[in-house]
């Protein structure tokens, strides 16, 4: 859910892929483009800033940085996140064991009372942070939660797209997804959620995207992305400043220990 | 003390100390806040002889907070303190809340100084969190954070797949922080006894309260053992007499503790369980009448999200006393007895509004054996990303009316019976905006 995003330099480097592609089925395009957002790399590090507008343009800002670690073999992920900023939540630090089949273990520390706590994950449509992203958005959602067809093929500014609809089995936030999936790069390069009347509630733009190089490989990120609330006018920016994939970051920085004690060196 | 000696600790653990390259890279960020509280009494009566008025907690407080690492991040320090003005006292004032170095290793940590340390699974129920609290704080309604008081104490923990380890040895005791009775209502059935004097335990190598937690997780399960070798944090009494003038001795019992907790996902949403056995070495038998009994502390806990940014928790918690005929047959007349089981149930609600810019939250307990409940309904509002504003309201309700009770208890309870007061904080937070010279890449 995260992933959406305008993605040129991919195209023009590899143009004979996107004709060994055709007639996928939709949940295999929603699956590689769940791979290419969620999943890139072996691990992940980046530093977020959030920007969360209101109607009015009234702006609060939210740094953190993020850490992702893919368990081998399955779709099993580690995150942890140490918020910098804004200064009353400064320290605080969430660690995510997402499982693709049931609820996410989540932790949270508190600096203010040096505590570390479980926090209930049911609902990962709760907002992250406050922003228009929910958990959901942030770690994304199971394939198998909806129901995947690809409506039609189309070009979203440059980029040559699967426009794929996907409706959940069970009662969800959305009553239906739509997701131009950019055949290139497979990131989402635009998603638009629509509400029980099917009236569009939100927007996701994946606004900027860069190849970003890990030891021979290239990852196309969506380094800068809009998830924009159309009905109340308020949108949340996020930035992904200074990503890198494949910097081996150790199994055991997402443990309780780095909660407690943030491990300096990989949250600079 | 406990200020002199978090200080030499940290003058000798300074950086300074570490080698020379480190030391050209410590980037030390200061960050803080201002903060005013003010808490006012709702039942117009007021504690004979208290100060403030109508008023229960009235300051401002600045908030510094110093913290840096090393290079490699391996050492790191922090120092976080407020300076306080107390316009009910009318003084100014210094809280050292922390002041630690400490250095990370590829399986230890080590931390020396001031810290606070928060173990358990329980909300407001605290049965193998054995560290000092600051119970005036949180009755006159002070943000949670200062509930918790610092130990000044040496912490080394380990961490591995198979266990990891937590050792926090404390030379220098710190008792919890009493509800002062110049701000709130206490019974206290020694009150016309003119001498009165309170020992804490003097620093000396036997006196030094170990605590230790041992945990992993076990199939999805995050388990927890405990054991603790100290104090109990509040006092208990001794009445004798000098030369015939009556003379009440307060001290701090001898206490150990050891218990488990385990939680997990479960029932879709959060189980926990916590026990913990509180063994009182100066009243092995029950019959120390000034002294805890021993007892049996147990919570069940269950959270789950009700609906999207709602949360709820619920907690049952029972107290159950060793021992109990002898507490019977030793209570002195005109006392009354403690139940031998005391139980507590308890909910929290928590609902986020507007973009997490509101927050609703109501922390109910009602005792049934007790026969009162407690209530601290709460709104805050981030009015920007530098400044909130939060309502707080403390209630306290009892079907039974205040009675003689043993020394220890009476202080522990008895403010329940006094307050309600609202409290309003309003906080503004340092620094601008931008990247920190030490989180900066």
């Amino acid at each position: 859910m995260l992933a959406r995003i305008v993605f040129a330099l991919m195209a023009a480097f590899c143009p004979l892929v996107i004709h060994a592609q055709e007639k996928l089925p939709a949940a295999e395009i929603v699956d590689r483009a769940q791979a290419a957002f969620y999943s890139a790399g072996a691990d992940m590090k980046a530093r977020v800033v959030m920007d969360l507008i209101n109607a009015d343009g009234k702006k609060r800002t939210r740094v953190l940085s993020m850490l992702r670690k893919n368990l081998p073999g399955g779709r099993e992920q580690r995150y942890f996140l140490y918020f910098h900023e804004p200064g009353d939540v400064r320290r605080t630090a969430f660690l995510v064991w997402k499982y693709p089949e049931k609820d996410d273990d989540r932790w949270i520390f508190i600096p203010a009372v040096n505590m570390t706590r479980r926090i209930a994950a049911r609902d990962s449509r709760s907002s992250f942070v406050g922003s228009d992203f929910s958990y959901e958005d942030i770690s994304g959602r199971d394939l198998a939660a909806d129901s995947h067809t690809v409506l039609r093929e189309e070009k979203l500014g440059a980029s040559a797209c699967y426009v794929v609809q996907s409706t959940p089995k069970a009662a969800a936030d959305f009553s239906r997804k739509l997701s131009w999936i950019d055949k290139t790069s497979w990131l989402p390069l635009k998603e638009e959620y629509y509400d029980a009347q099917n009236q569009l509630a939100r927007v996701f733009t994946a606004d900027k995207i860069e190849a970003i190089s890990a030891g021979g490989k290239t990852y196309p990120t969506a380094v800068k992305r809009t998830m924009k609330n159309v009905q109340s006018g308020h949108r949340t920016e996020v930035v992904f400043e200074s990503v890198s994939y494949d910097v081996g970051i150790p199994p055991e920085i997402f443990t309780e220990r780095s909660l407690q004690q943030a491990p300096e060196k990989w949250i600079r | 003390m406990r200020l002199a000696s978090a200080l030499t600790v940290l003058a000798i653990l300074w950086p300074g100390n570490l080698g020379a390259e480190e030391k050209n890279r410590l980037p030390v960020t200061i960050h803080g806040f201002l903060m005013g509280n003010a808490s006012v009494r709702m039942t117009g009566k007021r504690p004979l002889m208290g100060e403030g008025g109508a008023f229960v907690l009235g300051e401002e407080r600045l908030r510094l907070d110093a913290s840096g690492a090393t290079k490699s991040g391996n050492g790191f320090l922090l120092i976080k303190g407020d300076i306080f003005h107390d316009a009910v006292a009318n003084r100014v004032d210094g809280d050292l809340r922390e002041a630690y170095a400490g250095f990370r290793g590829s399986r230890f940590d080590l931390r020396l100084g001031r810290q606070i340390v928060t173990w358990g699974v329980g909300d407001l129920f605290f049965i193998n969190d054995v560290f000092p609290k600051d119970w005036e704080s949180f009755f006159s309604g002070r943000p949670m954070e200062y509930l918790k008081r610092g130990v000044d104490a040496v912490r080394l923990q380990y961490s591995s797949d198979a266990l990891n380890v937590d050792v926090v040895a404390t030379p220098f005791f710190t008792a919890d922080a009493l509800p002062s009775p110049k701000r709130f209502f206490l019974y206290n059935p020694f009150a016309a006894v003119a001498e009165q004097r309170q020992h804490t335990p003097p620093v000396r190598a036997e006196n030094t309260e170990v605590a230790l937690r041992l945990y992993r997780r076990i199939a999805g399960l995050d388990v927890s053992l405990y054991g603790h070798h100290g104090f109990w944090r509040m006092p208990g009494a001794n009445m004798d007499s000098d030369n015939g003038t009556p003379r009440i001795s307060r001290f701090y019992p001898r206490l150990v503790t050891w218990g488990a907790s385990a939680q997990r996902n479960l029932l879709d949403g959060i189980v926990s369980f916590e026990g913990g056995r509180y063994n009182s070495l100066d009243d092995r038998g029950g019959a120390a009448p000034g002294v805890p009994n021993s007892q049996w502390r147990v919570l069940a806990a269950y959270q789950r999200q009700l609906a999207r940014e709602l949360t709820a928790t619920f907690q049952g918690y029972v107290e159950a006393m060793e021992s109990y005929n002898s507490y019977r047959n030793s209570l002195p007349a005109g006392f009354r007895a403690e139940d031998r089981v005391r139980g507590v149930f308890s909910v929290r609600l928590t609902q986020f509004l507007s973009y997490q810019n509101w927050r609703l939250s109501a922390f109910i307990a009602c005792s049934p054996t007790d026969s009162d409940c407690f209530a601290q309904p709460e709104v805050s509002h981030r009015l920007s990303d530098k400044s909130q504003i939060r309502f707080l309201s403390t209630w306290a309700l009892s079907a039974r009316r205040p009675a003689a009770r043993s020394a220890a208890r009476t202080r522990e309870r008895a403010p329940l019976a006094a307050i309600a007061s609202p409290t309003v904080t309003v906080e503004h937070v340092y620094p601008p905006s931008g990247p920190s010279p030490g989180t900066a890449a």
